[in-house]
């Protein structure tokens, strides 16, 4: 058994002139969570489709568990499992059959395929709605369920494409919960996709960086967002007004900061700075109730990613 | 083998497993047509007829129509082709268990048809006495219904990997069941002068032709298979 989940070297993938992936070479160990983060059309989703052997390379090649993808794809999915862009639920038939339908795929013995369904919707708080149609659902619940689905025949390694995308806070939560306990204590690996950086920084103990097409940086979530350079606090009060903007703007060590409702975002060279804001905001009549470490936005990260580039 | 038949129990799940009525209608009306007014329409001679057995073999080419063009267009359409795709199962047991699923629900209604029109037909003619299909008659709807489903079938599968939505599938399909029909009959019309004549004189008999016919069929079935085995490239059905 090889100890990396997944390794690519210079994979690419063309489609007519548009090249949505661009010489991947990723590294991946066994059991640990990795997110893929990256905009709108990064290539994100075609990466999960050529792991699987669902879309051929251009050129390029990638193992996964150990199997090449080109020609022993049939190896990767028999340990896969998958929560692809769409849900892929049959949405005309009720959330229980759906299960036992790919348990059946998955040729899991009929009693634990009932008990190992039984598990995963009540863990899920979908067992009292086994016996609806999926149609009639929200888009959350059919992601849970799908995501169910994905974990119905314990596999090795799971492929989740924007998991959270679609579940309320305390949903996302639950399923963020239950994603590193999977991990941890089943030693699962997952490759997820998100566009959130702050449910990477959560979850994650690896994140790669993808934008158009290019991988930008692989590196555990906290030494990427310290890649921005810099800090962020975000600070709440009232008594903001435009010319005390202004004023922060103009201050040594601030870089940018700017009004959002009733919060105050500076970003600042160093978090040295810190103590000089606050006392100048004070001094000139604000009103602070709180001040916290601000979460960089994924839109920061690349921002300082992208102009790295070379 | 069990693979396939999990695929196709997923499709008669999806073809008839909502509950209550809904979108069952077309198979009601066409099983009360062909097995009740149609007997009652014709009377004995619906069973007795020795052409029955051509009418009848056109049946199930036309349900698996009704249903093939959904094999992947309405995957496709519905999303959750890709889904199926990523799972463990083999490129053959999608082919067959969809094909084979096509091919069970056309053999399913069409059997249903038969039987109630031997029902209907002997309840409206009592006093005649009993009417049964002959042998021949059943063996020779078993398998050119069979045949000409397979073939179908397989041009469905074809055209439903190639197509974008479940109507655009279907619309080819349409016009390559008119040239399918009417591809044979233009064929014997516009034979040389000489060959329609040796065929005429060749002195062989409707068995004959028949079994000359269905070997044909066998052939032509088997190479159709051959061919949608060929072109089913999982990698390639994704970016269409
Ligand atoms: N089947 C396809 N045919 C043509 N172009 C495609 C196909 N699939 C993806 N692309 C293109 O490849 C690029 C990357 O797409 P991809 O779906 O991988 O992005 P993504 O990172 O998953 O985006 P999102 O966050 O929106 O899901 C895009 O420019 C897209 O238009
Ligand atoms: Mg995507």
């Amino acid at each position: 058994m090889t100890s990396r989940a997944i390794s690519t070297k210079g994979l690419c993938r063309q489609f007519g002139a548009v090249h949505a992936l661009e010489d991947l070479t990723l590294e991946i160990p066994r059991g640990i969570i990795f997110g893929f983060l990256g905009p709108n059309g990064s290539g994100k989703t075609t990466t999960i489709r050529l792991l699987l052997g669902l879309l051929d390379p251009t050129s390029g090649s990638a193992e996964v568990l150990g199997y090449d993808t080109r020609t022993n794809a049939a190896a990767i999915r028999e340990r896969s499992g998958v929560l692809l862009e769409h849900c892929g639920l049959y949405e005309r038939l009720t959330a229980e059959d759906n299960l036992d339908l790919f348990g059946r795929f998955w040729r899991i013995a009929p009693a634990a395929r009932r008990a190992r369904t039984r598990e995963l919707l009540t863990n899920l708080e979908l067992w009292d709605r086994r016996d609806q149609i999926v149609a009639g659902w929200s888009r959350g619940m059919k992601q849970k369920l799908a995501i169910a689905r994905a974990l119905l025949h314990r596999p090795e390694l799971v492929f989740l494409d924007e998991p959270t995308a679609g579940l309320d806070p305390v949903a996302a939560v639950a399923l963020r919960d239950h994603l590193s306990r999977l991990s941890a204590s089943e030693g699962v690996t997952i490759f997820l996709t998100t566009h959130n950086l702050a449910e990477a920084e959560r979850l994650c103990a690896l994140v790669g960086v993808v934008s158009n097409g290019q991988l930008l940086a692989v590196a555990p979530p906290a030494q990427l967002g310290a890649r921005r350079g810099g800090t962020r606090i975000e600070i709440t009060g009232s008594g903001l007004t435009d010319p005390m903007l202004a004023m922060l703007n103009a201050l040594g060590g601030v870089t940018a900061a700017r009004a959002d409702g009733r919060c105050l975002i500076v970003d600042l060279r160093a978090v040295a700075d810190v103590p000089s804001v606050v006392a100048a905001l004070v001094s000139a009549g604000f009103q602070i109730e709180s001040v916290q470490n601000g979460s960089g936005s994924l839109e920061d990260v690349f921002h300082a990613l992208v102009e790295a580039q070379p | 083998m069990t693979d396939a038949v999990a695929v196709a129990r997923k499709e008669w799940l999806e073809l008839l497993g909502t509950p209550g009525w809904q979108g069952k209608q077309g198979i009601i009306l066409f099983v009360l047509a062909f097995g009740v007014v149609l007997p009652l329409m014709n009377g004995p001679t619906w069973i007795t007829s020795p052409t029955i057995a051509i009418t009848w073999s056109w049946v199930p080419m036309f349900l698996v129509a009704t249903v093939i063009s959904d094999a992947f267009a309405g995957e496709r359409e519905r999303h959750t082709l890709e889904t199926l795709l990523a799972t463990r199962l083999s490129d053959s047991a999608i082919l067959f268990g969809k094909i084979g699923a096509a091919i069970a629900y056309s053999g399913a209604v069409t059997a249903v048809s038969l039987i109630l029109g031997v029902v209907t037909v002997n309840l409206a003619h009592r006093q005649d006495g009993l009417v049964l299909y002959s042998l021949g008659v059943v063996t020779l709807i078993c398998l050119l219904g069979l045949l000409g489903a397979l073939l179908v079938a397989a041009i469905g599968v074809l055209i439903s990997l190639r197509s974008a939505t479940v109507r655009q599938a279907q619309q080819t399909l349409s016009g390559a069941i008119v040239v399918l029909a009417a591809g044979p009959i233009l064929l014997v019309r516009f034979l040389p002068a000489g060959w329609q004549h040796r065929l005429a004189s060749s002195g062989l008999s409707g068995e004959q032709v028949a079994l000359l016919g269905m070997t044909l069929l066998v052939a032509i079935d088997a190479g159709a298979l051959t061919m949608v085995r060929a072109r089913f490239r999982r990698g390639r059905l994704i970016a269409v």
